[in-house]
């Protein structure tokens, strides 16, 4: 049998050592009209052989052979060799959460580094270890912020993800805060309409940096009419992005959350991924999820160890910031590893070829006729595109020429309307290509 | 000598990564953005090449305890062996490369995964429908008390109570708030299960169900689950049954026959996906037939032309995370489900059961046992006559990493004091358990012959026993920059 060492001989010695004949003495406390009978025994498993084959001509019914500028909150980015090499080591993805620091040093070091680094790139005082993905942490932000204002409702921009916008109204079915949206008509938030939520009592501001449309919101001048108004901002952001735009610290922000996919972290078909999650350091110990912090050891030696334990479900119970038990570890670890081998310069550069790819591909399209930019604003690497169809209709088109043409914009009530994202992986000539089967259309 | 930091191994000027040229004309950045939206300062991370990147990476792991070395026995955190073909299979480029937002026509090779992955799901539980989407043990929880939510909002009851036995995971009740419900504290019995009169008295009408661990967090089965099923059932109140502990159960029941209604299964446990250093993990939930309408969306459905995603279900909670849940898992899951078969995950469940009571036979002379029940999977003994000559927990788990062990999950469950929760798991062999059982009695002579020496373990580990009060204390939570210091 795969994967039990002991033999039937060891197991008769352990029966023998226990006064037993058969396994099944030992769970004879079970009512026996609940223990299920023999058919379970019928089906034998596979070999190693026979799943490897199964499994690959599964993944092979998939296509990642397409040219894609799909984007939405998952992108593809190049991800060095390297990373994978160091969580494929058993020292890293076999151990668990670090309870007993003193042989989790690895792991707990890895994430205090992580920490340091999710802090430059958002400006912020403090990061926890990590979350689910993107998408919950703005409801774990959302949590905070009505605990912490003690009050209930929470303002989202449109432009935030649709799919985000699903995740944090399923949570505030737990009636812990309220969701009102303020509108995004010209691709970006309505300062009127905001400042008009704003006095109805807010906990505050939910913003996606640059937004789902890709746009760039001027978060300076947000934060500064939120904080006037007593709420707290929150900046769910693109870490590729803050290498080259302003950081959500510079501008005032209190809470920056993000999907960490793009850091060095495969596209999965949507998961596992990473939820990023800092703050100010005063709400520090209102923040979910782990958080690593450094000591000392006995002798005076540096040291890591999960920090501030008392936030957590398992010491606070139902008095707990959260019910965040696990966060993802891994992904964080990989994400520690890509910022550390891209670096300064690297990221910086990969931030800025997605920018002007981005932006060669727009002004491409735009030249064609009867496509257009939807909103005229400052843009990282994505984009909305008015078409003169539908755009269901012209990704569908595109298939035939191997291209993923990028998200139509349906959910947001606009059939005529297709998000583009582009990333570093994108060449000229496959942007050229996009824009030539465009035309053709 | 301590790793440093990677941040002071950076050196100016120095590169790990290559990047294409750029192939495009490029522009200047303001031309683009406005300079009031850019940044004034690079983010400061390393600067460092990949062969000495490599290596702190390397040596940070070489501090790390893993599964793959030695024993990991954390009680009710399943440290089983992770087979390594389930690793090969998840990183597929098939796999790996997939956008989320493609065509359904172009995953189906995922959309397959999940639906063989459920349906397995349904199998093993006995439960009608199963939801893949939860990325972890306690995201599954919240989706299993939104389902209850949803169930009682749909039928008009007024209810506001959930149940949670006092020997429950504290991620149990931190759910249920989030969820918006209170919580009420059964008490457990001198057999360790739940008091089936506290039980009967806290079950009033505004009862929306009860959350139980089963075997509970002692190892011990809930004989009397059925019942508790059938008394809920007649005031329309559901049972939640938190599946932490389900591989205890593989093969020999079906928790859908004890009447249970929600599910939520640790893949990272039970079906052996790696902990990562604590995450990703996956925590699917099943239900019974009442509440699959409620499930979240999409939902993925076979149909004549293959898979697809079904997004159109009004009743649902809706969608608890940005995609699918963390597909990755799912693939190592399918992976081990179906090479081990029905036989194979009856062959666990025998084996857990077997490693645990084989182990406890040989402490129970050494720690003391607080309930004498019968065990499955696991079990807890106490430090209580160790505490008695001044010998905590603590030094017993601290002492065991100097044999080259992972400790135990210390002080849980609450309700015994002084608590060490074993679970060794069915992939270890008998002489690594015969191995544990002599150190955790050499560490009992210690108590006796040299306490002062338990008091300062563990000596032999990467770091020496750390102080966590000055961590909290002297809050440190990032790396200070020389030039940042005052």
């Amino acid at each position: 049998m795969p994967y039990i060492p002991n033999s039937d001989e060891d197991r008769k010695e352990m029966m023998d050592a226990l006064g037993i004949s058969k396994i099944e003495e030992l769970f004879s406390n079970i009512p026996e009209k609940h223990l299920i009978t023999d058919d379970w025994m019928e089906y034998p498993g596979k070999s190693e052989q026979a799943i490897v084959k199964e499994i690959r001509e599964i993944a092979g019914k998939n296509n990642v052979e397409n040219i894609s500028f799909l984007g939405g909150g998952a992108y593809d980015h190049y991800v060095p060799a390297m990373v994978n090499h160091v969580i494929s080591r058993s020292e890293f993805y076999t151990a668990y959460t670090p309870y007993q620091p003193e042989v989790s040093q690895g792991t707990l070091q890895a994430i205090f580094e992580y920490q340091t680094m999710i802090c430059e790139l958002t400006g912020m005082d403090v990061s926890n270890a990590s979350l689910y993905d993107g998408a919950s942490a703005i409801a774990e932000a959302a949590l905070l912020i009505t605990g912490h204002t003690k009050k209930k409702k929470v303002i989202i921009a449109s432009s935030i993800p649709s799919n985000y916008k699903k995740v944090f109204s399923t949570y505030s079915k737990g009636g812990k805060y309220e969701i009102v949206e303020v509108s995004c008509d010209d691709g970006l938030i309505d300062r009127d309409q905001l400042k008009g939520l704003l006095k109805d009592d807010a906990a505050g501001l939910v913003v996606q940096y640059p937004n789902y449309f890709g746009n760039i919101e001027n978060l300076t001048e947000l934060s500064e009419i939120v904080h006037e108004a007593g709420g707290l901002m929150i900046v769910s952001a693109n870490p590729i992005a803050l290498a080259i735009l302003k950081s959500p610290g510079e501008c005032g922000v209190d809470i920056v959350t993000g999907e960490g996919q793009v850091l060095g972290n495969d596209m999965n078909w949507g998961g596992p991924y990473l939820g990023i999650f800092a703050a100010k350091k005063e709400l520090i110990r209102k923040m979910p999820g782990r958080i690593i912090g450094k000591t000392e050891d006995v002798d005076g030696k540096q040291g890591f160890v999960l920090s501030l334990q008392t936030r957590e479900q398992h010491i606070r119970r139902e008095k707990a910031t959260s019910n965040i038990c696990t966060n993802q570890g891994l992904i964080a670890l990989k994400a520690v590893v890509y910022m550390t081998l891209m670096g300064k310069v690297g990221i910086k550069e990969v931030a800025k070829q997605c920018m002007q790819k981005a932006h060669y591909l727009s002004d491409k399209i735009c030249a064609i006729p009867g496509f257009k930019m939807k909103f005229d604003k400052p843009f990282f690497h994505e984009f909305v595109i008015s078409c003169p169809k539908r755009a269901e209709e012209i990704c569908d088109r595109m298939l035939d020429d191997d291209i993923y043409a990028g998200i139509p914009l349906d959910d947001i009530g606009d059939s005529n309307a297709i998000l583009i994202a582009v990333t570093e992986q994108r060449t000229k000539d496959e942007m050229d290509y996009f824009a030539e089967k465009l035309r053709k259309l | 000598m301590p790793e440093p930091l990677v941040f002071d191994l950076s050196k100016k000027g120095r590169k790990g990564y290559t990047l294409n040229d750029l192939d495009v004309p490029e522009k200047n950045l303001d031309e683009l953005i406005p300079s009031e939206l850019l940044r004034s300062e690079p983010a400061r991370l390393p600067e460092i090449g990949e062969s000495e990147a490599m290596r702190h990476f390397v040596r940070l792991s070489n501090m790390n305890h893993h599964v793959d070395k030695s024993l990991y026995p954390l009680g009710s955190c399943t440290m089983k062996y992770n087979p390594k073909v389930n690793e090969n299979n998840a990183v597929l480029p098939g796999f790996t490369g997939v956008h989320p937002k493609q065509p359904e026509t172009s995953v189906q090779g995922c959309l397959e995964v999940v639906y063989k992955v459920e349906n397995i799901l349904k199998e093993v539980t006995g439960l009608k429908g199963v939801t893949s989407q939860p990325a972890a043990g306690s995201h599954g929880e919240f989706t299993g008390i939104m389902l209850m939510r949803k169930y009682h909002e749909v039928k008009g009851n007024e209810r506001n109570v959930i149940l949670i036995p006092d020997s429950a995971h504290g991620t149990n009740p931190s759910s249920v708030i989030i969820a918006g419900y209170s919580v009420k504290e059964v008490k457990s019995n001198e057999k360790g299960t739940i008091g089936l009169e506290d039980f009967r008295a806290k079950l009033t009408d505004d009862v929306a169900g009860i959350m139980i661990t089963n075997p509970n967090t002692l190892g011990i089965f809930e004989c009397d689950i059925a019942q508790i099923a059938d008394m809920l059932h007649e005031k329309d109140a559901l049972l939640y049954m938190d599946g932490a502990n389900l591989n205890a159960l593989l093969g020999i029941l079906k928790p859908g026959d004890l009447g249970v209604d929600i599910l939520h299964i640790n893949l990272h446990k039970t079906f052996s996906t790696p902990h990562g250093g604590g995450g990703p993990g996956s925590g699917p939930v099943a239900v019974s037939e009442k509440l699959v309408d409620f499930l979240p969306v999409p939902a993925v459905r076979k149909t004549d032309h293959g898979y697809n995603l079904e997004y159109d279900n009004p009743n649902s909670i809706g969608k608890i995370h940005g995609f699918y849940g963390n597909f990755g898992i799912l693939v190592r899951a399918l992976t081990y489900m179906e090479m081990l078969g029905k036989r194979g995950m009856r062959r666990v469940s025998e084996n857990a059961i077997l490693n645990a009571n084989y182990l406890l036979s040989l402490l129970k002379d050494y720690y003391k046992l607080e309930y004498d029940s019968p065990v499955m999977h696991e079990f807890v003994v106490s430090s209580q006559w160790q505490k008695e000559k001044g010998i905590r927990t603590l030094d017993i788990a601290k002492s065991l990493l100097d044999f080259g062990f992972h400790a135990p999950t210390t002080y849980f469950p609450l309700i015994v004091k002084e608590a060490l929760m074993i679970e060794p798991t069915e992939t270890e062999a008998k002489e690594v358990l015969d191995c544990f059982a002599e150190a955790m009695k050499e560490i009992n002579e210690y108590v006796d012959k040299n306490p002062e020496k338990l008091k300062h373990a563990p000596y032999n580990t990467p770091v020496r026993r750390l102080d966590e009060v000055k961590a909290t204390k002297e809050l440190n939570v990032k790396y200070k920059f020389p030039e940042d210091e005052e």
